[in-house]
């Protein structure tokens, strides 16, 4: 496959990906591992720690706490990412700030905040959902699908 | 016990999506993508509720919980309306992450500048 690739490839680039194949600093998967763990496990226990003082404090029940925590945290990220704090955490954990719905919400508010040089409609409004777009897009497709699929199978299937 | 699960749960889902981008070189798109789908895939099987009684923020807070979400909001409509409640109930439960997302990149964008 590698060989193949590199057939089409003029070999002054040949040496550059050579070259760049050595100089790549080597991040094992083991380490990003780890940090994505502990990162993203502690993004987490925040969350839990939110969900259990408004269950306490605001009597939602354990299955409406869900929301008011999600916007919470998102509001935290919001703060976070204006003072560009969140990115020096990503740089740091990778997947373990990313996939945290915190991760969703620093991808739409950076965008925000990166275009809004280019106005609050063209830049801002345009460009905010570049990110989560594709997320949202196939999120609410397959869960159409399976939505779908259960309800004709539970209607007409008598499951 | 709950704090404990939510943090293992949490980090054992991000260790997979460091993973997804480690090893089979996707990008974050591509990564967050499949991890919705495998979330609303997941609920479609009923597994998704039994690990978020088990593991609470641990399995609401990863994105992966989006997916869940949008099928529950889905089903419950559905079960009152039946096929067009598939339409109608998508956005039911999620609405706080997009809403909260959409309304809090506004704000900031109004209040902080670009850096570098």
């Amino acid at each position: 496959m590698a060989d193949k690739k590199k057939k089409n490839v003029p070999p002054a680039a040949q040496t550059y990906q050579a070259f760049q194949d050595k100089r790549e600093t080597k991040r094992t998967v083991f380490t990003n591992c780890v940090k994505a763990f502990l990162v993203g496990g502690s993004i987490c226990l925040i969350g839990q720690i939110i969900s259990t003082l408004y269950i306490y404090y605001f009597n939602f029940t354990e299955e409406t706490v869900g929301n008011p925590t999600v916007a919470t945290l998102i509001f935290i990220t919001m703060i976070l990412t204006g003072l560009g704090v969140y990115d020096k955490i990503g740089q740091f954990s990778g997947a373990g700030s990313a996939v945290p719905v915190t991760g969703f919400g620093n991808s739409v508010i950076s965008a925000a905040i990166e275009y809004r040089t280019e106005g609050f409609v063209l830049g801002t409004g345009s460009n905010m959902l570049k990110l989560a777009g594709p997320v949202i897009v196939y999120g609410v497709f397959s869960a159409f699908m399976i939505a779908l699929i259960k309800t004709i199978l539970v209607e007409w299937g008598g499951l | 016990m709950t704090f404990f699960w939510a943090f293992v749960v949490g980090g054992l889902i991000c260790m997979i999506g460091q993973i997804m981008f480690d090893v089979f070189k996707l990008t974050p798109a591509h990564t967050l993508t499949t991890l919705v789908v495998v979330g609303a895939i997941l609920d479609g099987f009923g597994l998704y509720d039994p690990l978020i009684n088990f593991a609470g923020a641990g399995a609401t807070v990863p994105i992966t919980s989006f997916g869940n979400a949008l099928v529950h909001g889905a089903m419950a409509e559905a079960e009152k309306h039946g096929l067009i409640g598939v339409v109608t109930g998508m956005f039911e439960v999620t609405s706080a992450g997009i809403s909260a997302a959409i309304i809090f990149g506004v704000i900031g964008a109004i209040l902080f500048k670009p850096k570098g």
